[in-house]
């Protein structure tokens, strides 16, 4: 089975060198997205879905799991914490907690059932669980069908920062994408990460090491939904409303193609992608259906032509690891 | 009891979908390796199809019901000779991502033209009605379509384990180096595979088009059920595929009856559980 990426290179201090130094000009550069005019809902927005890109992007660049059902951590997150801000009143960091507890838990049990099948099955399967989840969103009270929860009040985070403003809104945000950035990152270099790797390459050969390999599964898998979900819990507070759309099978097919287009495996590819497809919906979003086409499009030719991403190529072009 | 039956005769038509295409998809993923996220856009596409032949060209339901596959057969073909081919070699999980584009291309495609809503398709003349068979009422299209979906599936089943045809099939999914130096065509074989895989969804399409009406999105749920299905029964055994097709279809007509509540989910719960018990599915060999 050949690879899913071809970054199977050992982290060399040089490559983390190479990593922070990126890092710390993405951070700046998003640091004054404020003082530059640029819409701050577009890039809120983006970063939410960067975050869930860089959680889906720990499975499949790393374990080579590809999850086709990623929007369910997203959707679950939003409705719980929707739900624990609007009906239960409580505060934005105790929501954000429920929030994304609930994708935590949601993770465990169909880690439990989806890590049983590798590869294509995989696949299948986690997008069967989606559109499982989907049918009991439509049907449960709590998330308002069709409608979704909506008119969610944004409150103080702990008590101090006003939410309801757009540039305090806006670093808490940041702040948040930066931290699950973070995390993802020491995972992907810590000893639990290269064995990750080790499974992507060679599961038997991992098994015989004497490595439950179902464990780091179900853990890696745990770990992605969790901080899928706290992404959905974030971007509650700028979307202000909980939908379906969240939980849809298109929601999760757009955040494979987010880090298909960054690049599979790479550190940043996944914020790339994400930007570059919200971006897009936002210019085509008077085109209609032609922004599925298009979608389809990216994909297909993503596929044929260009399966490193833009990261992806531009790390192969200076032989470096991004 | 009428009621019962009813949501059981829509159990099998449903059933007799899942069974056409998750054969197609357990056939095609035999010889190239790939899980066809095409396929539902396909079906749709068949019934289209035959939606276009009717209304532009004035030919009828049985014509179309040979037409329709045919055409959608080719289109696949085109498709895996001009992509689809290229992923070999690669992860398999390309082949998902390359034809869960192209679904989505076609879906958006047909949906800016017809919107999301149904276009009628009128049962033909000669399957019109009903029969009273004493304990219920049996329309008759749709006993048609139960009946004749069994027969392609066994057709389908016979052409694959009991020809000379099939044999090479089956050789060429086992080893398809050792099958070319005995001078068999495996490339041509692979695109006429593909093609007879799409045609058997645009089949299900043409069948399903009086029944449920033609839409352009009337695929794309569907395939992930069928997605279910496959995971339940594996995609090792093409008998398997026919039967747990139609079995979970009857199972879905008993829940509308005895828990309408759980008739969208009971599939996905079931997968569920032959994960949690046998998680190679029922009819799979360990991967």
């Amino acid at each position: 089975m050949s690879a899913l990426t071809d970054d199977t290179l050992p982290v060399s201090p040089r490559a983390v060198r190479d990593e922070m130094i990126v890092f710390v000009l993405m951070a700046a550069l998003l640091a004054i997205v404020p003082l530059t005019g640029i819409y701050p809902f577009f890039v809120m927005q983006a970063l939410c879905f960067a975050l869930l890109a860089c959680a889906f992007n720990l499975l499949i660049g790393y374990g080579g799991l590809l999850s086709f059902g990623h929007a369910m951590f997203l959707g679950t997150a939003g409705y719980f914490t929707a739900h624990a801000l609007k009906v239960w009143g409580l505060s934005p960091e105790l929501g954000i907690l429920v929030g994304t507890l609930g994708a935590a838990g949601l993770g465990v049990i169909t880690g439990v059932v989806a890590i049983r099948r590798q590869g294509i099955y995989f696949s299948m399967i986690t997008l069967a669980l989606s559109q499982l989840l989907y049918f009991i969103y439509l049907q449960t009270p709590f998330t308002h069908g069709e409608d979704g929860i909506q008119g969610i009040p944004q409150g103080y985070l702990f008590g101090i920062f006003n939410l309801a403003k757009p540039t305090v809104l806006y670093y808490v945000i940041l702040v948040g994408f930066l931290g699950g950035f973070l995390l993802i990152y020491r995972t992907i270099n810590s000893p639990f990460g290269e064995v990750l790797k080790a499974i992507r390459e060679n599961e038997p050969r991992a098994i015989s090491l004497g490595y439950k390999t179902d464990h780091y599964k179900l853990l890696a898998f745990i770990l992605s939904g969790t901080i899928a979900g706290f992404a959905g819990s974030l971007k509650v507070f700028v979307a202000q409303n909980a939908s379906l759309t969240d939980v849809h099978w298109t929601m999760s097919g757009e955040i494979v193609l987010m880090t298909l287009v960054g690049g599979l495996g790479t550190v940043f590819g996944p914020v790339v992608g994400a930007f570059v497809i919200i971006a897009m919906q936002q210019y085509l979003a008077g085109f209609g259906q032609w922004v599925t086409v298009i979608q389809g499009v990216i994909f297909v030719a993503c596929v044929l032509t260009f399966r490193r991403g833009v990261i992806g190529e531009i790390a192969h072009f200076f032989r470096r690891s991004l | 009891m009428q009621a019962l039956y009813a949501q059981l005769l829509v159990g099998l038509i449903n059933g007799s979908f899942y069974a056409l295409l998750s054969l197609g998809l357990a056939v095609i993923f035999g010889m190239l390796n790939i899980i066809n996220f095409a396929h539902g856009a396909l079906y749709m596409m068949g019934a289209f199809c035959a939606y276009f032949l009717l209304n532009l060209a004035g030919i009828g339901y049985w014509p179309a019901l040979i037409i329709a596959p045919i055409v959608v057969g080719i289109f696949g073909m085109i498709l895996e000779r001009t992509m689809l081919q290229w992923l070999s070699g690669l992860d398999h999980l390309y082949g998902l991502l390359l034809t869960f584009g192209i679904a989505l291309i076609v879906q958006g495609v047909f949906q800016n033209y017809f919107g999301s809503s149904g276009l009628p398709y009128a049962i033909p003349d000669e399957l019109k009605g009903g029969m009273n068979l004493g304990f219920m009422f049996l329309p008759i299209y749709r006993g048609w379509v139960v009946v004749f979906s069994l027969i392609v599936c066994l057709a389908t089943w016979y052409l694959i384990e009991k020809t000379r045809l099939g044999a090479n099939l089956r050789a060429a999914t086992e080893n398809p180096t050792l099958v070319r130096a005995f001078g068999i065509n495996v490339p041509r074989m692979i695109t006429l595979t593909y093609g007879l895989g799409v045609g058997l969804a645009a089949l299900a399409g043409v069948l399903s088009a009086p029944i449920n009406q033609v839409r352009p999105l009337m695929g794309a749920d569907l395939i992930i059920v069928v997605f279910a299905v496959v995971v339940i029964g594996g995609m090792g055994s093409i008998m398997g595929s026919i039967i747990t097709g139609f079995s979970l279809g009857v199972i879905e007509g008993l829940t509308k009856y005895f828990y309408p509540e759980a008739s969208n989910t009971v599939v996905f719960v079931l997968m569920v559980l032959v994960l949690l018990v046998k998680p190679t599915g029922l009819t799979g060999r360990a991967a």
